[in-house]
C-alpha cells in the first residue's frame, strides 16, 4: 500500500481495554493504519468488532489504553478542533429543542464565529445537503433520512479537516441510504475533506471507499487494507453492477466471514473453527439484498 | 376556523360544567342554613366582596403573593443551581445525598418555630420557610434530569467542543427541562401551603393571618371567603404555570407526539 499523500490521520498500535466490575474486556487489540489527506477510507468489520470503540478513540471521546492517534501531526488527547463526527443515532445526536438551523449553527457559535459568517455557512451547508427549505423545522418534524442530512450539514458547516462517520446510514431505509451514500461521495469531491467511514455493510464500504480496512472480531486488529480500484465517478446503477465491484465485494465478504471466526489473538495461519454450514443461510439471505 | 372556535367552546364547556354544578349544589344545599359555622353560600359571596375588594387586597393579599413569589422563585433558582452542580458531579452527589435526604424528610412546617426564633417573624423568615420547603422537588428533579442527559447528545457536544456555559445553556438545561418543570410544578403547590401556614403561625398581615383572625373572632362567612380566595389564587397560579410550561416545553410535547406517531 503506497500513500500518495502525507497522512492526515495516523492510528498507531491503539489498544482499548475496558475494566469494571472485576472484569476486563479487550475491545481493541492493536490497530495501526493511516489515512492520507483527502482520502475516503471505509472501515468494515463484523458486528461487535469494536468499531465504535475505535471511532471514539480517534474522535478523542475515549482515551485508548495504549497507542496514539495523530491528527495532522498533532497527538489527539481530547476532541480535536478540526474533526467532526456524524453518529448513527441521528435522533439522539440532534438537539430536539433547536430548529434545524439552530442545530447546524451551534458548533459555529461555540467556536465564536461572527454572526454573518455563521449565517452564510449554515445556509450553504443546508443547501449542500438539499435541506434549504427545512431550516426552520424542528428535527423531530423530519424523516430519519432528513435528520441525518441535518447532522451531515452540521458537520459540513463546521468545515473539519477530518470527518468521522459511525454507521451513519444503518438506521435508514435502502432507498434513502443510496441517496445519502451519493451525497457523501459528492460532498467529499466538492469539499476535499478526509473521511473515515465506519460501516458493517460490505456493499456500502466498497461503493464509497477508496480503501477498505477489514477488521477482525474483537479483540480487534486490521485484517486487510484493500485498495478499491473502481473509477472515481461512481453511481448506484453502473458501479454496483460492474464486474469489478462484484469481485471486490466478494473478496471483502470472504474476509468478513473469516473475520467472524478469527480474533486478534489468533495467528493468521491458524485454522478458524469451521462453522460454514451454520453461515450458509446468512450468506444466502445477504446475497438477496 | 369555525370548527376551531367550536372546539374551544367545547373545551370551555367541559371545563366549566362540573364547577357550575358544584357551586349550584352548594348554593342550594346551604340556602337557609341556620348552622352558624356553615352559612349560606350567598352570605359567603356577599362577605367575599365586602372583605377582599378594597384595602385588604393591598394590605393582606398583596404581601402574601409577594412573599410567595419571592420564596418560590428563590427555591427554583437555588434548586436548579444546586441540582446542576450535584447532577454533574458523582462524588459531590454521593457526599451530599444522605444529608439532603435528611433535610428533605423534615416536614417544613416543623422548622417554622425555629426559623422564627432566629429570623424573627418578618417577611424574611416566611420567605426562608417557603424556599426551604419547596426547594426539594426542584433540586432532586434537576439532579435526575442532568444525570439523564442523552449520552449520544453529550458526545456530539463534546466532539464539537461545546463546553462551559454554552454547554449548560444549550445542552444541560434544555435536556433537563422537562424534569425541572415537573419539579417546579410540585414546588408551586408546596410554596402556597407554606405561605399560608407561615402566616398562620405568626404574622401581622397576609391571607393565612386573615383567615385565622376571622376564625378567632367568629367572622365565619369572612373566613370561608378567605378560603375561597386561596383556592382561586392557587387555581390562577396553576393556569399561569400551564402557560409557562407550554411555552418552554413546546419542543418536548412536539417530540413526544411525533414519537407516538401523531405528526
Amino acid at each position: 500500500m503506497t500513500q500518495p499523500t502525507p497522512a492526515m490521520l495516523q492510528v498507531d498500535a491503539v489498544q482499548k481495554i475496558y475494566t469494571g466490575h472485576g472484569r476486563t474486556v479487550e475491545a481493541v487489540r492493536n490497530l495501526t493504519f493511516s489515512v492520507g489527506d483527502g482520502e475516503l477510507v471505509c472501515i468494515v468489520g463484523p458486528s461487535g468488532a469494536g468499531k465504535t470503540t475505535l471511532l471514539k478513540c480517534i474522535a478523542g471521546l475515549l482515551e485508548p489504553t495504549s497507542g496514539t492517534v495523530t491528527l495532522a501531526g498533532e497527538a489527539v488527547s481530547g476532541p480535536p478542533e478540526s474533526m467532526a463526527v456524524v453518529f448513527q443515532e441521528y435522533g439522539r445526536s440532534l438537539y430536539p429543542w433547536m430548529t434545524v438551523e439552530g442545530n447546524v449553527e451551534l458548533p459555529l457559535k461555540a467556536a465564536k464565529l461572527p454572526a454573518g459568517e455563521r449565517r452564510e455557512r449554515v445556509r450553504d451547508a443546508l443547501e449542500a445537503v438539499g435541506l434549504a427549505e427545512a431550516h426552520a423545522a424542528y428535527p423531530w418534524q423530519l424523516s430519519g433520512g432528513m435528520q441525518q442530512r441535518v447532522a451531515i450539514a452540521r458537520a459540513v458547516a463546521y468545515r473539519p479537516k477530518v470527518l468521522l462517520m459511525d454507521e451513519p446510514f444503518a438506521a435508514v431505509d435502502a432507498q434513502t441510504r443510496a441517496d445519502l451514500e451519493d451525497l457523501v461521495r459528492s460532498l467529499w469531491h466538492r469539499l476535499g475533506v478526509t473521511i473515515l467511514f465506519v460501516t458493517h455493510d460490505i456493499d456500502e464500504s466498497v461503493y464509497l471507499g477508496q480503501r477498505v480496512l477489514v477488521l477482525s472480531s474483537s479483540p480487534t486488529v486490521v485484517m486487510e487494507d484493500l485498495t478499491i480500484d473502481l473509477p472515481d465517478e461512481r453511481n448506484q446503477l453502473d458501479t454496483r453492477s460492474s464486474p469489478r465491484f462484484a469481485e471486490l465485494r466478494h473478496h471483502v465478504y470472504e474476509q468478513i466471514q473469516l473475520a467472524k471466526h478469527r480474533k486478534g489473538d489468533q495467528r493468521p495461519d491458524e485454522p478458524a473453527p469451521d462453522r460454514s454450514a451454520a453461515h450458509g443461510a446468512t450468506v444466502a439471505a445477504d446475497a438477496g439484498r | 376556523m369555525g370548527t376551531r372556535i367550536a372546539g374551544w367552546g367545547k373545551t370551555l364547556l367541559f371545563a366549566l360544567a362540573l364547577p357550575v354544578v358544584l357551586i349550584a349544589a352548594w348554593w342550594a344545599l346551604s340556602a337557609g342554613s341556620t348552622n352558624y359555622y356553615a352559612p349560606p353560600l350567598s352570605t359567603i359571596f356577599t362577605a367575599f366582596g365586602d372583605t377582599w375588594i378594597g384595602a385588604r387586597m393591598r394590605d393582606d393579599v398583596l404581601p402574601s403573593v409577594v412573599r410567595l413569589l419571592i420564596g418560590y422563585l428563590g427555591a427554583v433558582l437555588v434548586g436548579v443551581a444546586l441540582g446542576v452542580l450535584l447532577g454533574g458531579n458523582r462524588t459531590l452527589r454521593r457526599v451530599t445525598e444522605p444529608v439532603l435526604e435528611f433535610f428533605r424528610a423534615i416536614p417544613p412546617p416543623a422548622l417554622i418555630p425555629i426559623l422564627f426564633l432566629f429570623a424573627g417573624i418578618g417577611d424574611t423568615a416566611k420567605v426562608i420557610v417557603i424556599v426551604f420547603g419547596s426547594v426539594w422537588p426542584v433540586l432532586l428533579n434537576t439532579v435526575e434530569g442532568v444525570r439523564a442527559v442523552d449520552e449520544v447528545l453529550s458526545d456530539t457536544s463534546r466532539s464539537y467542543r461545546i463546553t462551559g456555559l454554552t454547554r449548560l445553556r444549550r445542552l444541560v438545561l434544555p435536556a433537563a427541562g422537562p424534569q425541572i418543570v415537573a419539579g417546579m410544578r410540585q414546588a408551586l403547590s408546596i410554596a402556597i401551603i407554606l405561605m399560608v401556614i407561615s402566616e398562620m403561625f405568626a404574622s401581622t398581615n397576609g391571607l393565612g393571618f386573615s383567615i385565622i383572625q376571622f376564625q378567632r373572632s367568629f367572622a365565619i362567612p369572612q373566613m370561608w371567603s378567605g378560603i375561597l380566595l386561596l383556592g382561586l389564587l392557587g387555581f390562577a397560579l396553576s393556569l399561569l404555570f400551564a402557560v409557562f410550561e407550554r411555552r418552554t416545553l413546546r419542543w418536548y410535547h412536539g417530540l413526544r407526539a411525533s414519537q407516538r406517531g401523531e405528526k
